[in-house]
């Protein structure tokens, strides 16, 4: 089988890049799904307050997904189902199964990995009890309910405040469980805002800043958890423990990109994003694999999901084409300066850029008037002012083709100030 | 009547079933849980040890070398996932290097083939990720990495193909001694009688014991925990690599295991209550510090499930194997501790010579199968990876998607009667949801499958042992 494109994954990201790519003239396109049907994740957010960005309405998950899904039937772009990557080679060779065509070899001209992310898991925090049923991810949670139709217990609780814990207390309390406490081990939420208002304060759910679950109960199934509150080390405080009776718990403990699929490929990672490390344009270390998505650093928002795979996907159709450049002659590397956690992209190749670009960070801290610099060999080329940065809200800032022209030593940092 | 009952579905009730599966007698095991395999036999090291660690006079020692030679046997024919990788015990100091050369004499005592003292050269080059304070080695090339849940069910599954019955999930009550070679074995579901019983019922085996014999021993339940880390990490270490036993580490080890991964542990703590798998912080954090001692160079962030397993250490230095003086044909295969998993086999044939000796007749079953075929398609080549979709189109559709586990095995592993409709009796016989994400992604899959191919309502399925259930009722907008 032979492909221009091949995008690796039917979610949002691979949606978006794929009626991307296909606008740009990218040829002859295939997604693979591993799912049965089109949409990833969006499929089970059957929740609103998707879209506000990108199509200036609310939407549920899945109503975003079919949007893109509409969008695509219009299109000659292929699709195949219940269909699972194997493996890549760095020649751009895609092997993957299915039912129907068995075992296949797919060359590409070029590739879009957009496979986004999946749930850490107790394992990954170790926490400490025993192993009855009963413990959840909230994503697996949210399926067996939204999508089997299946509750998975009575009185909760819920470790985590990213966004899928939140709205899994709300999502549980709407189905008449009793979702006794959310437990932070951090001082703040990392979840939106608005969820902590929407999802919690509305229901009356107390929330646990520096507490953890230091015990998990039950020889079958969860029958109590015991929270203690934690140090500034995050280290469990000996006599603050509180014991709920429960026989659900819900982990919303963070997010990971998948990217076993991009390490067959050699794709270079990022530690600190656990994605592909990309430049401007998405191209990974690899030429003609591009990566977009949850696959390469967790989103807040599908909307910026939707943005950075258009991105991909027009890219990845020009490399198609041969329109655009892949030499790392006066490629710029950006540095993580003070608080701040990781940038996408890592590596801006200045000829790619027309006007702007745009990079994405995370900080490692809730700051109030906070100022963004951009710096090169100790001179600074840019700054923003940022009234409130906290972890859980990815930032962007546009970076000026002049601010590029003028780094010096092929370096830039972005760096924040509290 | 039974001429033979095994009461207990672990390790070494499961090797007893197939090995008496293979004469012409009327065998059963009772087991009390829902599947075999399910309690220490499934959570410890995973190894099958080359046996210089035990004294050449015990049963320990008898067993161990003649142990491991059956497992690589059996795992070959039964299609049990085993790796003969070898093992090291490292000397940090001049007090372990007495113990290595100890350790040494023993396993030549023993009968370990293969077994020399490596130098600290030698060790780095083979293991070159350990610890520069390694002195020496002891080597033991016949050390191996095995599914130890696996082979309990692939014993299980042979003999039961084999003619031995099963009654799972059935607890033994009581033991009545009706006569010499004459016993009822009251369960909560009915009784049975049997001309011996054996009693292979791990940390419960005293109890069993004392219900039909005068108490002669006592099992003092030992808990050892653990870290599973992602296969990330897997290839850190390419031995199993153990300390000398000390003061401060009993026996931590480091080690890939047979699925690919790593596993660091495990500590040794005295518990009161033998169900007791729960893990403690301080027993994981003791766990980290020992193993560093090896090699530092492993990421606990990588970890993906903790875990403990109780031993059934007992009050007596040595495996229990024999028949009860004052109930002839009651047989304890009790106080099994480390290298039980190792010598089960070993004890299977032991514990038939026992009953030989007491007058049971072997006689040779003519059709005895000693084969278990099993597709894992991920370890197939293109070309039977094609084949076998061709044949199976579920094949063609992966299920777990960090193991690479597709529909066909799974279906292929609710075929068998033996297994239960459990998301982990799955996981167990097929590896899906043992990946990096834990069942996350599969488990609701895994569930559908189960209930389609069982018939069964999801309320029905459950995670493990009888009560682990995962969902508790439809959602509202099903009504």
């Amino acid at each position: 089988m032979k492909y221009d494109l091949v995008v690796v994954g039917g979610g949002p990201a691979g949606l978006a890049a794929a009626l991307k790519a296909y606008e740009t003239g990218a040829g002859n396109i295939l997604i693979l799904e591993r799912d049965q049907e089109l949409g990833g994740i969006l499929n089970q957010c059957i929740h609103n307050g998707f879209g506000l960005h990108y199509f200036k309405e609310e939407l549920t998950g899945p109503e975003y997904a079919h949007k893109f899904i509409e969008m695509l039937k219009d299109t000659r772009v292929e699709v195949k189902l219940d269909t699972m990557v194997l493996d890549i080679t760095q020649e751009r060779v895609i092997h993957a199964i299915n039912s129907k065509d068995g075992y296949m070899t797919i060359q590409a001209g070029a590739i879009v990995l957009a496979m986004g992310c999946r749930e850490r898991t107790r394992g990954a925090i170790a926490i400490p009890g025993d192993r009855p049923a009963g413990v959840f991810t909230a994503g697996t949670a949210q399926r067996y309910i939204n999508m089997e139709g299946y509750m998975v217990g009575k009185r909760v609780v819920i470790l985590g405040s990213g966004d899928i814990g939140l709205i899994m207390a709300r999502r549980m309390t709407l189905e008449g469980a009793k979702v006794l406490a959310c437990v932070e081990l951090m001082p703040y939420s990392n979840g939106l805002n608005r969820n902590i208002v929407q999802c919690l304060e509305d229901y009356g759910i107390p929330l646990y800043l520096s507490h953890t679950i230091t015990k998990i109960e039950g020889k079958t199934r969860v029958e109590k958890v015991v929270v203690s509150k934690v140090d500034e080390n995050r280290r469990p405080i000996p006599g603050t423990e509180i014991t709920f009776d429960c026989d659900t718990v819900l982990l919303s403990v963070g997010l990971i990109p998948e990217n076993e699929v991009s390490k067959t490929a050699q794709v270079a990672l990022d530690r600190r994003t656990s994605g592909p490390i990309v430049f401007e344009n998405m191209q990974t270390s690899v030429p003609g694999i591009f990566a977009c998505g949850n696959v390469v650093h967790v989103h807040d928002l599908v909307d910026f999901v939707t943005q950075e795979s258009q991105k991909a996907g027009e890219n990845a159709a020009l490399y198609v084409k041969g329109q655009y450049s892949d030499s790392e002659e006066n490629c710029i590397a950006l540095q993580n300066g003070e608080h701040v956690t990781y940038t996408v992209p890592q590596k801006i190749r200045p000829e790619n850029v027309a006007k702007f670009t745009e990079v994405f960070f995370r900080v490692n801290a809730v700051m109030h008037d906070a100022e963004i610099k951009v710096c090169s060999g100790g001179e600074e080329l840019l700054s923003f002012k940022r009234e409130h940065m906290a972890p859980g809200e990815m930032e962007k800032i546009v970076v000026p083709k002049k601010a590029l022209d003028a780094a010096k030593g092929r370096e830039i940092t972005v760096l924040v100030k509290a | 009547m039974y001429d033979v009952a095994i009461i207990g579905g672990g390790i070494v009730g499961t090797a007893l079933a197939a090995e008496c599966a293979k004469y012409q007698l009327r065998a059963l095991l009772i087991e009390k849980n829902n599947d075999v395999g399910d309690e220490t036999t499934k959570a410890n090291s995973a190894i099958i040890h080359a046996g210089y660690d035990p004294a050449p006079e015990t049963l320990m020692g008898k067993l161990n070398v003649r142990g491991n030679a059956l497992a690589k046997e059996l795992c070959e024919k039964l299609s049990v996932p085993y790796k003969q990788i070898g093992s090291f015990v490292l000397a940090f100091d001049g007090e372990d290097v007495k113990t290595v050369e100890k350790l040494y004499d023993r396993g030549v005592k023993n009968g370990v083939p293969g077994i020399r003292i490596l130098t600290a050269e030698e060790v780095r080059e083979m293991e070159p990720s350990l610890s520069d304070e390694v002195k020496c080695a002891l080597y033991a090339p016949s050390a191996g990495v095995i599914a130890p849940w696996e082979y309990a069910i692939a014993l299980a599954e042979n003999a039961l193909e084999n003619g031995c019955e099963f009654k799972m999930s059935h607890t033994v009550t009581g033991i009545t001694k009706n006569g010499a070679q004459d016993f009822t074995v009251h369960t909560d579901k009915g009784d049975v009688s049997a001309r011996f019983v054996i009693n292979a019922a791990g940390v419960a085996s005293d109890q069993i014991h004392n219900m039909v014999a005068a108490p002669s021993f006592a099992i003092r339940p030992n808990k050892g925990e653990y870290y599973l880390l992602d296969k990330s990490q897997g290839s850190l270490v390419s031995h199993v690599i153990f300390q000398c036993p000390s003061k401060v580490g009993k026996g931590v080890l480091v080690s890939p295991t047979v699925h690919g991964n790593l596993i660091v542990g495990p500590d040794a703590v005295d518990v009161e209550d033998r169900g007791d798998t729960s893990v403690a912080q301080d027993g994981l954090d003791f766990v980290a510090k020992v193993a560093r001692r090896s090699t530092d160079k492993f990421a606990l962030r990588e970890n993906i499930r903790t875990f403990a397993g109780v031993r059934a250490n007992s009050d007596v230095d040595d495996f229990i194997i024999r028949e009860a003086e004052d109930a002839p044909g009651f047989i304890d295969a009790a106080g099994i501790k480390s290298p039980g998993l190792s010598c089960a086999p070993a004890i299977a044939e032991y514990v038939v010579e026992l009953m030989a000796k007491s007058g049971l007749e072997l006689r040779k079953k003519e059709n005895h199968r000693d084969t278990r075929e099993k597709i894992r398609f991920k370890e197939l080549s293109e070309e039977e990876k094609q084949a076998v979709i061709a044949k199976d189109a579920r094949y063609g559709r992966v299920v777990c998607r960090c193991e690479t586990i597709t529909e066909g095995e799974i279906v292929a592993a609710l075929q068998n009667p033996l297994t239960p409709s459990t998301i982990d009796a799955v996981k167990r016989r097929c590896n899906a949801g043992m990946g990096r994400c834990q069942g996350g992604f599969c488990s609701p899959r895994v569930m559908e499958i189960i209930v389609r191919e069982r018939g069964i309502d999801p309320l029905q399925v459950q995670k493990d042992k009888e009560g682990s259930y995962i969902v508790i009722g439809e959602t509202k907008a099903q009504h």
